[in-house]
C-alpha cells in the first residue's frame, strides 16, 4: 500500500459525482434535485398537510356535524368548534364556527382518523406561508371548505373507497327503509277476535 | 509612442497600468473563484450550486459583495481596536503584492525581479503575521487557538515548500520567475519540469505545502469550524471578514499560478497563446484544490505536523541531491531511471518509517 492511494480512491468518487452531474440523468447518479418553484415533483397520494373540511355538491352541504370529536382528539388543540342553532334554539347538525390554527397544527392527521362522518381530511396544500401569523394563519370555516371533487382529485384511492362505502351505506339504509315501509303495508292485519 | 512622450511619463504609465491590472485582476479573480468553488463542490455533492442571481449564478459574487458591504461591522469590546482593524487590511496586502512577480504570459510579468521567487516566498509568508494579529487582536479563545494553529502550520509547511523549490533553482540557476519559465521552453514548449522524476516529486510536495499555506481543506485547521468556531476570523463580520476570504482565495490563485510557473512550464505550450496556457494550467490546479476540499476530511494536528516534518521534509532533502545528480549526470535514460529509483526507494522507506505500529488483531486484556 503506497501513501495516497486511499486519497486517490476518494477523489475518484467525487470526480465521478462531478462528471455524473453533467452527463447522467437523475436516476443514473446525476443530480436528482428539482429546482422547486419552477419545477416540482409529482405529489405522492399519501402526502398529508393541514386538514380541510369536505362538502358534497354545494358549500352549504358540508359533512361536518359539529360533533367536536376531532377537536377533542387533536393533540395540540388547534381546532375550535361551536355548534350552530336554529331560531328556536334547537341544535343543528352543522358548525357555526370551525377554526383551525395552522400555526399550532402539526399535520398529524388524527382528526381525519377520528372523524366518524368523513368530514375532515388532510390536504396536499403546503404553500401557505405568509407574513401575518395572528390573522392569516387562523383558518375559518369558509377558508377550510373544499369540494369532494377536489378530494377525489388529490387522493383518488382514499376518496373512491370512502365514496363507495358511503354509497353502499346509503343504499342499505334506503333498502332498509323500503323494507320497513313494505313490512308496514303488507303486515297482516290482526284478525278481529271471534266472538 | 515612445518617441512622443518623455521617458518618465512612460515609466509612470507602465507602472499605473500594471497596478490597475493587478488591483482589478486580484479581487475579480477572488470573486469568481468563490463562485467556481461553490459550483464545483456543489456538483461533487450532487447539488447544482448557486444559479439564481444572473445566468448560471454569474452575478452571485456581486450579490455577495453587496451583502458583505452592507453588513454590520462588529468589533468586540475587549478587542484590541488597532490590531483588530489592521489585520484584515494587512492580510490582503501580501496576497496582492505577490501578483507582481507572476508571469501571466510571454512578457506579461508586472515586475521581472531577478529574485522573483524569493520575493514571492518572503512576501507570502508574512500572511502568518496578519493572521496572528487578527487572532490576538480579537481577544477570543477560539481566535487565539486558530491563530496558534495557523502559525504552527505555516512555519512547518514553509520549510518543505521552500526546499521543494530548490531543485528548480538548482537546474535553472535563476530566481527570476521569467527565467524559470524560459528554461522549460524546449520540446516545442513541453519540456516542463514536472516530466522529470525530481520535478514530479517537488511539484507534489510544493502543491501540498501550498494548499497548507493558504489554509485550505484538508489543511484548514486554523479555521476548523467544527472545532474552533471559525478560528482566527471568529470575531470578524462584514467587509473585514470578506477581506480574509479575499486574501485566502487570492493566495490559492497565486500558489496555483506559482506551481504552474515552476513545474508546469508557466506560459509555455504549443499552439495556443501563452496567457491562455498559463490560465489553463492555473485553473486546473485551482480545480484540484477545490476537488481536495470536496473530498478530504480535515487533518488532525499531529497528522499535519508528522506529514510536514517526518515525511515531506526528508523527501525534499533527498530530492535536492537527486536534482544535483541530474544536473551533472549525462543526458541519458540511465539518469532518469536512477533518479526515479532513488526517489521511489526513499518514498517507500519513509513511508515504512512513518507507519505507526498497528497490531494485526486487537488483543483484549479482559474480553473474549
Amino acid at each position: 500500500m503506497i501513501f495516497g492511494t486511499g486519497i486517490i480512491k476518494g477523489m475518484l468518487v467525487t470526480l465521478k459525482a462531478f462528471l455524473a452531474s453533467y452527463f447522467k440523468g437523475p436516476h443514473e447518479g446525476g443530480i436528482f434535485t428539482v429546482e422547486y418553484p419552477e419545477k416540482r415533483l409529482a405529489e405522492k397520494e399519501r402526502f398529508r398537510n393541514f386538514p380541510f373540511l369536505l362538502y358534497d355538491q354545494t358549500p352549504e352541504n358540508l359533512r361536518c356535524v359539529a360533533c367536536d370529536i376531532c377537536a377533542k382528539e387533536c393533540p395540540p388543540k388547534c381546532i375550535y368548534i361551536v355548534r350552530d342553532f336554529d331560531k328556536e334554539g334547537r341544535p343543528l347538525k352543522r358548525p357555526a364556527i370551525f377554526d383551525i390554527d395552522f400555526t399550532v397544527c402539526m399535520n398529524c392527521g388524527i382528526c381525519e382518523e377520528a372523524c366518524p362522518f368523513d368530514a375532515i381530511f388532510m390536504d396536499h396544500e403546503f404553500e401557505i406561508a405568509g407574513p401575518d401569523r395572528q390573522n392569516k394563519m387562523l383558518y375559518h370555516r369558509d377558508d377550510l371548505l373544499k369540494s369532494n371533487e377536489y378530494f377525489n382529485k388529490i387522493r383518488p384511492t382514499d376518496a373512491g373507497a370512502i365514496d363507495a362505502r358511503r354509497r353502499e351505506a346509503e343504499e342499505k339504509k334506503k333498502a332498509a327503509a323500503a323494507q320497513a315501509v313494505k313490512a308496514k303495508t303488507t303486515q297482516p292485519q290482526p284478525e278481529p277476535p271471534k266472538t | 509612442m515612445a518617441g512622443f512622450l518623455p521617458d518618465w511619463v512612460l515609466v509612470i504609465k507602465s507602472v499605473l497600468i500594471s497596478i490597475a491590472a493587478i488591483a482589478f485582476l486580484g479581487p475579480v479573480t477572488m470573486m469568481y473563484l468563490t463562485l467556481l468553488e461553490r459550483k464545483v463542490v456543489g456538483r461533487m455533492q450532487n447539488r447544482i450550486g448557486p444559479n439564481r442571481v444572473g445566468k448560471w449564478g454569474l452575478l452571485q459574487p456581486l450579490a455577495d459583495g453587496v451583502k458583505m458591504l452592507t453588513k454590520e461591522d462588529i468589533v468586540p469590546t475587549p478587542a484590541d481596536p488597532i490590531a483588530h482593524f489592521l489585520a484584515p487590511i494587512l492580510i490582503v496586502v501580501p496576497a496582492l503584492l505577490v501578483f507582481a512577480v507572476i508571469p501571466f504570459g510571454r512578457g506579461m510579468t508586472a515586475v521581472d525581479l531577478n529574485v522573483g521567487l524569493l520575493f514571492f516566498i518572503a512576501i507570502s509568508s508574512t500572511t502568518t503575521l496578519a493572521i496572528f494579529m487578527a487572532s490576538w487582536g480579537s481577544r477570543n479563545k477560539f481566535s487565539l487557538l486558530g491563530g496558534m494553529r495557523s502559525v504552527a502550520q505555516m512555519v512547518s509547511y514553509e520549510v518543505p515548500m521552500v526546499l521543494s523549490v530548490v531543485p528548480v533553482i538548482l537546474i535553472t540557476g535563476s530566481l527570476s520567475t521569467n527565467d524559470i519559465v524560459l528554461a522549460q521552453g524546449g520540446w516545442g514548449g513541453l519540456k516542463w519540469f514536472i516530466f522529470t522524476p525530481w520535478g514530479l516529486l517537488a511539484f507534489i510536495i510544493f502543491y501540498l505545502c501550498g494548499v497548507a499555506e493558504c489554509n485550505r481543506s484538508p489543511f484548514d485547521l486554523p479555521e476548523a469550524e467544527s472545532e474552533i468556531v471559525a478560528g482566527f476570523h471568529t470575531e470578524y463580520s462584514g467587509m473585514k471578514f470578506a477581506l480574509f476570504y479575499m486574501a485566502e482565495f487570492m493566495n490559492s490563485f497565486t500558489i496555483s499560478a506559482l506551481a504552474a510557473t515552476l513545474f508546469l512550464g508557466g506560459w509555455q505550450g504549443p499552439v495556443l497563446p501563452s496567457w491562455l496556457w498559463f490560465f489553463m494550467k492555473t485553473y486546473v490546479l485551482i480545480f484540484i484544490m477545490i476537488w481536495f476540499r470536496g473530498t478530504l476530511p480535515r487533518f488532525r494536528v499531529d497528522q499535519l505536523m508528522n506529514l510536514a516534518w517526518k515525511f515531506l521534509l526528508p523527501l525534499t532533502l533527498i530530492n535536492i541531491f537527486v536534482a544535483g545528480f541530474w544536473y551533472f549526470a549525462p543526458n541519458t535514460i540511465v539518469r532518469v531511471l536512477m533518479s526515479a529509483g532513488v526517489l521511489s526507494l526513499s518514498f517507500w522507506g519513509l513511508q515504512k518509517l512513518n507507519q505507526g505500529y498497528a497490531p494485526e488483531k486487537r488483543v483484549y486484556q479482559f474480553g473474549d
